[in-house]
């Protein structure tokens, strides 16, 4: 699978949604929730063949999210990052799993990027932010795992080596 | 000649190892970023790209927006039509009910002035404002913001107030030439000094991301209740005092909380206050901080502080 599928065309889904998901919408006057798409490619690019492009695109991709929601520059990439690297130190174990239990791995990664972001941020605050609000966040987001199964699949039907 | 034609073609790097080490950089420069990117240090390199971030998102937010503008005021339009009845019998209910308000607040106008002129009281000019649509809405727990698309081409600047139909939703934090960055007051950075209405009590609001921000420091004398109205106190200067924020609530964990005014209604249309934080209003000649005498109290003469034999001080 050439390097712009599996990189540069998640990053661009990811983008876009997030900018979609950022537009003032209400549905029946609520506020839709606010996933965060990015951790889709963190835990799936994990599982992939190592490279050292995923680390550099996961900067770009959280920078991307610090401006666009406002945050502090440097709090998505590293959120990001951890749960990427919580994938790539299980890659291994995760190999041959199936869907439910590769679905368990990226609540787990989910809950340890939204666990950073809330230590980070308490940490810059002073104060820990909102748990329901972390915990809302992080509910929407494990729910994108199809996604995610989605993409390691369409590379492992690309590589040669899983045929 | 390639790299893989010269001595060292045959070596191959582990690539894990190097994954792992490009992971450990990027983990590095993400920490570094995010040390060193404070609110106060922002007019510099990070602050220019925060900028035009903003002034492209605030563009492509705008685009997106009509569509969504459209649909909401299609279903509006839709809802209207259907509750026509119920909707008028509500607005004879209300402009009677409001007919008897306004005879009450021409009287309290009247005697306001009447005890004014009295008492030579001079009241603040009313505050420019800038009306703006919010194209764009970061509702997570780490930030709650949004952008708006009026800028520094229509006088915005940073620390300006933002009030929604109802009352204050936030302040400015970064203005680029034709969009802004608002701080909404559930933001987990969001500090605002805010008052008690009925007991002149001080506090902090203080955002945490989630719905309700908290009454921090609080200091008052009378215990607070359910339902007390809040308003911005105006101390430090950096918000007007008087401007409405909501009414104290009772928290899950029994910290008081503040339900906002804001929160009744959408703000996605929202007034911008230009108000300049008066701590740092200086009319033109006017001497700087620098040339004022020292507030420091001079020293007195030790025979006015000096104790008698009694304990009180002694005569000049």
């Amino acid at each position: 699978m050439p390097a712009s599928a599996s990189l540069g065309a998640p990053i661009l889904a990811c983008m876009l949604a997030s900018i979609v998901f950022a537009t003032p919408v209400r549905i029946l006057g609520l506020r839709p929730p606010e996933p965060v798409f990015a951790l889709v490619p963190a835990f799936a690019w994990g599982m992939m063949r190592p490279s050292i492009w995923p680390p550099v695109a996961l900067v770009g991709l959280g920078l991307f999210l610090d401006l666009l929601w406002g945050a502090p520059m440097g709090l998505w990439p590293f959120c990001l990052l951890s749960a990427y690297a919580l994938t790539f130190a299980v890659r291994r174990v995760l190999s041959g799993q199936e869907f439910w239990a590769l679905w368990g791995w990226y609540v787990a990664a989910c809950g340890l990027a939204m666990t950073c972001g809330l230590v980070l941020m308490g940490l810059r605050a002073g104060h820990l932010p909102s748990i329901i609000g972390a915990g809302w966040q992080f509910a929407i987001s494990a729910t994108l795992f199809p996604f995610a199964w989605r993409l390691v699949e369409r590379y492992q039907d690309a590589d040669a080596r899983f045929r | 000649m390639s790299l893989r034609d010269g001595p060292f073609g045959d070596i191959k790097p582990p690539v894990a190892w190097l994954a792992a080490l490009a992971l450990f950089v990027a983990s590095v420069v993400a920490t570094v970023l995010f040390v060193g990117d404070r609110p106060d240090s922002r007019s510099g390199v990070g602050g220019a790209v925060r900028r035009t971030a903003d002034e492209a998102a605030a563009r492509a937010g705008g685009v997106l927006s009509v569509p969504i503008r459209w649909i909401d005021d299609g279903a509006a339009g839709v809802r209207a039509y259907v509750l026509a009845g119920s909707q008028n019998r509500q607005l004879r209910r209300d402009l009677v009910a409001a007919r008897g308000w306004r005879d009450q607040a021409v009287a309290l106008e009247e005697e306001n002035a009447r005890l004014r002129a009295l008492l030579g009281v001079r009241t603040d000019p009313p505050l420019p404002m800038v009306f703006a649509n919010t194209v764009l809405d970061a509702r997570g727990p780490f930030s709650n913001s949004r952008l708006a698309d009026a800028g520094a081409d229509r006088g915005v600047t940073d620390g300006n107030p933002v009030l929604g139909e109802r009352g204050l939703v936030g302040r400015v934090v970064g203005v680029a030439p034709h969009a802004s960055r608002l701080m909404l007051l559930t933001d987990v950075q969001s500090r605002t000094p805010v008052l008690i209405a009925r007991t002149n009590g001080r506090a902090i609001l203080t955002g945490d991301g989630g719905p309700n921000p908290a009454l921090a420091y609080l200091r008052t004398h009378d215990p607070l209740r359910d339902g007390d109205k809040v308003l911005t106190s105006g101390d430090g200067g950096v918000l007007p005092r008087g401007l409405p924020v909501g009414v104290v609530a009772r928290g899950l964990g029994g910290e008081w909380r503040v339900a906002l005014d804001s929160d009744a209604a959408p703000i996605e249309f929202v007034r911008i206050l230009l108000f300049k934080d008066f701590s740092q209003i200086a009319p033109p000649g006017q001497p700087g901080p620098a040339d004022l005498p020292s507030t420091a109290t001079e020293a007195p003469p030790p025979a006015t502080v000096a104790p008698t034999a009694a304990g009180g001080p002694s005569p000049p």
